[in-house]
């Protein structure tokens, strides 16, 4: 046995001191550089892919579940899935149909007014890999990133309407905000009266909060949101939410307003990065208001 | 000596099993029937694993593994860069000062100073995070070193059992 491998029995206390200060500095000015700088943006990434096993890993149970759900669902159950499903293709098929004229014509109306805007997007389905596991936190992570072509800020909805959009991309996944988190605002439209209002998240799921809607605005309950396509992030006219309670309080200027997101946040698996062709820019609608930033934090 | 050297090694490796099994236990999503106020309850598991592998090998577990682990688990959650590590180190450093007093304590000792410890480690998230300007403070914050102490026991005597079946020294 060699000296070395002698155990002290006691640890050096200024060992630890030095350590302890030496990493305790280190991690501040790493902090410090992540927050003020994107200097540590590419080793995150690199990082990020390292730990997409422990990811993976813990996704296991739920897939597993759904795994074991499959093999003993019934033939019969799977065939009147099969059914249900191959008549609800039939009808979206139709309703596709009748979209494609109303697009084509749509942009041909535009085309006449000088417009840029056009209603056509590719989108990228991508499948729901992790959950921010920090209640306060709305974040997911998905199993799409770079090598996909997702970039920063890309919108992302489900089959219902907007999700959020992505804050953070590596190689082969990226982390979406949801439009429920406190950071989050998107601006929206009105879809009966055409009111701009900006809704935030409220850091609870499925609720939304209309910021700054004066008390004689024209709004009520039932209302749908739709994504007004100021600030260029966010494409114009996706689904957003329903306005679920409206609420005028006497002595305050603003009236207290709530929605419920489209999307099923807390709910869908798979979701769809859109790529927009061309980036709507209706510039007289931009230059008359004068709101447009759609992201808080 | 070769046996020794091995032994070394696939102690290693051990050790950091358990570590990255407390980071998928960090990050696991809970199933749809759990209510969502239940998710402040997840202790910090990474911490918990980095505390019982400092008591028993000090000489081997460390600041800088727990500083290591600290990076892995922010690239995890999405949170600062340094923020974990920086909690870990903390931590790390009061547990490797008092190891051996820690050792004489029974296991429910043990888990108040747990209990202090991931207070601490809660601490330290929440005012990096008010200085980067993102939350409000409330109690809820505490809920998570709570049931870490509650659980405790069991993380202990398992981590234990695994150590002593596998022999890591």
């Amino acid at each position: 046995m060699e000296v070395n491998q002698i155990k002290s029995l006691f640890l050096e206390e200024t060992t630890l001191g030095y350590q302890m200060l030496g990493l305790g500095v280190l991690s501040v000015v790493l902090m410090f550089m992540d927050h003020a700088t994107s200097w540590l943006d590419g080793s995150r990434s690199a990082l990020t892919i390292a730990l997409t096993p422990v990811v993976v890993t813990a996704d296991l149970p739920n897939r597993s579940a759904r795994g074991i759900q499959d093999i003993f669902s019934s033939r019969e159950d799977l065939r009147g899935r099969i059914n249900e499903l191959e008549s609800e293709l039939i009808f979206l098929r139709v309703k596709t149909e009748k979209m494609a004229a109303l697009t084509a014509e749509n942009n041909r109306l535009r085309g006449l007014l000088g417009s840029a805007a056009k209603l056509q997007d590719n989108v990228l389905v991508a499948e729901l890999i992790g959950v921010n596991p920090d209640p306060e936190e709305q974040e997911v992570v998905i199993d799409k990133g770079s090598e996909d072509s997702v970039f920063l800020g890309q919108p992302v909805l489900d089959s219902r309407g907007l999700v959020g959009q992505v804050v953070e991309v590596s190689a082969f996944n990226s982390r979406v905000l949801l439009i429920s988190d406190e950071r989050h605002s998107v601006p929206v439209q009105v879809l009966r009266s055409n009111l701009r209002l900006i809704a935030r998240g409220t850091g609870i799921d499925q609720q939304l909060e209309l910021l700054h809607v004066n008390s004689t605005a024209d709004i009520k309950v039932g209302d749908q949101l739709l994504s007004s396509g100021l600030g260029n992030r966010f494409p114009v006219g996706y689904p957003v939410g329903v306005v679920a309670k409206v609420d005028y309080k006497p002595g305050k200027p603003f009236a207290e307003v709530l929605a419920k997101p489209n999307a099923q946040l807390d709910r869908s698996r798979h979701v769809l990065l859109v790529f927009t062709e061309s980036r709507i820019a209706e510039e007289e609608t931009n230059a008359t208001s004068g709101k447009g930033d759609d992201r808080g934090g | 000596m070769i046996a020794v050297a091995d032994n070394r090694t696939g102690g290693l490796v051990i050790i950091w099993i358990t570590i990255v099994a407390g980071m998928v236990l960090a990050v696991v999503p809970m199933p749809q029937f759990v209510p969502l106020e239940l998710g402040f309850l997840r202790p910090d598991w990474v911490a918990m694993v980095l505390v019982y592998w400092i008591i028993a090998l000090p000489h081997r577990v460390g600041i800088p593994t727990a500083w290591l682990a600290g990076i892995a688990v922010d690239v995890l959650l999405g949170s600062l860069i340094g923020q974990h590590a920086l909690a870990y180190v903390l931590i790390a450093y009061v547990v490797a000062s008092l190891y051996q007093r820690l050792r004489m304590f029974s296991v429910w000792q043990q888990a108040t100073v747990l209990f202090a410890l991931l207070g601490l480690n809660q601490l330290v998230g929440f005012w990096i995070e008010s200085i980067a300007g993102l939350t409000d403070w409330s109690l809820w914050y505490l809920l998570p070193a709570l049931s870490g102490a509650f659980l405790w026991p069991w993380v202990f005597l398992m981590l234990r059992s695994i150590r002593r079946t596998v022999g890591v020294t």
